[in-house]
């Protein structure tokens, strides 16, 4: 299933495996002995994980696993207790937020985290501000480079909106659109940094299964067009099994598991974190694992209808 | 965008509207002293309005100290003004320089406010700028400052120790603040910073800038994690906004042969938020609206004294649904989409 571009996942130093094709370059991503506790709480714990330079990687586990704590590690949200993050074979340590993304990181969040007052063309403007070369003074008095840029701008807003085919809601207010809408134009924000590697962190939650396997398929076209690394955490297992190259089970803040899809499905220390129980039959254990996930899955649903609601009724 | 836009047509329209019809009826005669004695405050209340609303409604911080702002242009714009006598012998070229001192003082003032606050998370800017306003007021009040041949003089708590050689004046006398100000403001400078002010607002707001400091408005976390340096365009919005308070308080102060420190106190920077929050969080026009009815109301309503808090009353709320009501909203939304070809619209 991993092997639809031809690429076979290789072992790599830190106990890790990346698609064959990315081999020879430098890693999106390396985490080595990352670990972070809360007061008292491992809630994240030995953490070591390589991402390919064009991977498209999956971080998978029952809520509360720390997988939305991992994605704040990688950006400096919270400071590391232990371990060290290299970008691109870059040390992040110290970094603020806003330089990590600068550095080549982009993410969206599981609660979905909009300027909802902006147009949405105006959020994606956003992120492309530190690429925008005019100052205070001209956008005040509107030099030609306040123009020029802006122009810019508004294209390459639009270009990437057309990845989603959102192009006809640039001019709405981004608060104002359905559930998810909101998940798409999150991502396309978080493309227009430029990033080396980009975080999803449930971008299927709330979406219906049309706008799942279009979600499948941009997330495929965003790595291929951009050639960058995606890692995503998600509870539908369909997409996670259809999209990964690579997966890295999570479970009390530990990695369980790394593998490929094929491997994880069948791997019984996942279907036990996930099940609490053994099971042999791989078809069964499919099922099984997207059963779990799921049930899992429902702690944050009520959140997600209360979302859509809220977007459906503004609209 | 495209709403934005509207907007700010509406807002130049009005001021320019409003400055045309004073000035035909005040060329006839048609206007009374005492309202013609309100147009420099009206105007100087209207950059408070703007310039708060800059802080509150589009920055998202809460501020409680504006009038420190306003107080700080104003005496140091006075005093400049003063100083100036002389060497500036036109008086509208002498109070545009001063206006200019105010808004640097008061700019001054938000950039050392800025500087320890702003990089802070959570809401500590609305604690600091209410200390703020009271101690200027307490420097203000507290503060001798003269000036002669060879320069300032100034001293603390008495003048006693200010000797002030053949030519001099005293300028700031503490509590009794600064007296025989020379009544240089006129409507006509009111009218040009109130323009100004808008040109710099909607300028912003509508620049890469603008739209930084509304995303950490709507959500930092969010800004934070798209590069947004968010330190930055929280103090370039929180100083441009104290500048132009700055630069109202010159304007003001010169409307009146003295001005005392406690003219800008803890009770002007709440009026001033209540006619930011009257007209409307991040709504310009509003701003200038309930600014302009709210310095007028009390005045108009001084020959029925019997009614006047009831008026008052009715009037605020009658601001706060024009301002605010979802149906004015609508009416003023299919206006807007008739004269400009809104494409927002077919959004609702
Ligand atoms: N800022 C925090 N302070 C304290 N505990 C936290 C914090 N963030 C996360 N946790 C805890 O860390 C664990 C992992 O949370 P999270 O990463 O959100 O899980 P997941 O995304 O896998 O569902 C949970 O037990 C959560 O309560
Ligand atoms: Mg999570």
């Amino acid at each position: 299933m991993y092997k639809k571009d031809g690429s076979n996942l290789v072992p790599v130093p830190s106990n890790a495996v990346i698609p064959e094709r990315d081999i020879n370059d430098m890693p999106a991503l390396e985490c080595k002995n990352l670990g972070i506790t809360f007061g008292g709480l491992h809630a994240v714990e030995n953490f070591n994980l390589t991402i390919g330079r064009t991977e498209i990687a999956g971080l998978i586990g029952p809520n509360g696993a720390g997988k939305t704590t991992v994605f704040n590690l990688l950006t400096n949200v919270y400071q590391p207790t232990t371990g060290t993050i290299l970008l691109n074979g870059m040390d992040t340590h110290g970094m603020s937020t806003a330089q990590v993304s600068k550095a080549g990181i982009g993410r969206t969040f599981q609660n979905i985290r909009l300027f909802n007052n902006l147009t949405v063309e105006e959020n994606i403007m956003v992120a492309m501000d530190n690429s925008m070369k005019y100052g205070l003074f001209d956008g005040l008095i509107r030099l030609p480079s306040f123009f020029r840029e802006e122009k810019k701008a508004h294209q390459r807003a639009l270009d990437l909106l057309h990845i989603f085919d959102m192009e006809n809601v640039a001019s709405h207010r981004a608060g104002s659109l359905p559930y998810g809408a909101q998940r798409r134009v999150e991502i396309v924000r978080a493309l227009a940094t430029d990033p080396k590697v980009l975080l999803l962190d449930e971008p299927a939650a709330g979406m219906n299964p049309s706008e799942t396997a279009d979600l499948m398929a941009n997330i495929r076209k965003i790595r291929d067009t951009f050639q960058i690394a995606v890692v995503l955490i998600e509870h539908d297992m369909n997409l996670v099994m259809n999209v990964c190259e690579g997966l890295c089970v999570l479970n009390f803040g530990r990695i369980i598991a790394k593998g490929s899809p094929a491997e994880i499905q069948k791997n019984p220390t996942v279907i036990e974190a996930y099940l609490g129980k053994s099971h042999t039959n791989e078809g069964e254990s499919q099922a099984a694992v997207d059963a779990a996930a799921e049930e899992k899955s429902e702690g944050s649903a009520p959140e997600n209808t209360k979302e859509t609601r809220k977007g459906g009724k503004k609209k | 965008m495209k709403r934005k836009n509207t907007n700010k047509y509406v807002s130049f329209a009005l001021v320019i509207a409003a400055y045309a019809i004073m000035m035909v009826l005040i060329s006839t005669g048609k206007i009374t002293r005492s309202m013609q004695g309100m147009l420099v405050p009206i105007s100087a209340y209207i950059v408070m309005a703007i310039s708060l609303n800059l802080t509150v409604g589009i920055l998202g911080e809460l501020s409680l100290g504006h009038a420190g702002f306003m107080s700080m242009g104003a005496f140091t714009g006075t005093c400049a003004a003063l100083m100036m006598l002389e060497s500036v012998p036109n008086t509208g070229l002498r109070l545009g320089i001063s206006m200019v001192i105010g808004a640097i003082f008061g700019g001054i003032a938000g950039f050392l406010i800025g500087i320890p606050v702003l990089r802070l998370k959570g809401d500590y800017l609305a604690i600091v700028t209410l200390a703020f306003g009271e101690i200027i007021k307490s420097i203000f009040n507290n503060l001798y400052l003269g000036f002669d041949k060879y320069g300032l003089h100034f001293q603390l708590l008495s003048e006693k120790g200010i000797k002030l050689e053949e030519g001099g004046r005293m300028l700031i006398q503490g509590a009794m603040g600064i007296s025989k100000i020379k009544k240089i403001s006129t409507f006509t400078a009111g009218f040009i910073l109130i323009i100004l002010t808008l040109f710099i607002v909607y300028h912003l707001v509508e620049s890469r800038y603008g739209r930084a400091i509304m995303a950490i408005r709507d959500n930092r976390i969010a800004a934070e994690s798209v590069g947004v340096d968010v330190t930055k365009y929280k103090m370039t919005a929180f100083v441009i906004s104290a500048a132009m308070a700055g630069a109202a308080g010159a304007l003001f102060a010169q409307n009146y042969s003295t001005i005392t420190a406690n003219k800008f106190d803890f009770n002007t920077s709440i009026l001033i938020l209540v006619l930011v929050v009257l007209g409307g969080l991040g709504n310009i026009t509003g701003s200038i609206i309930s600014a302009t009815l709210l310095t007028i109301l009390p005045e108009a309503l001084r020959s029925f004294a019997t009614y006047r808090m009831l008026v008052y009353a009715i009037v605020l709320i009658v601001v706060m649904l024009a301002t605010n009501a979802s149906s004015t909203k609508i009416m003023i939304d299919r206006l807007k989409a008739r004269l400009g070809g809104n494409k927002e619209e077919e959004e609702r």
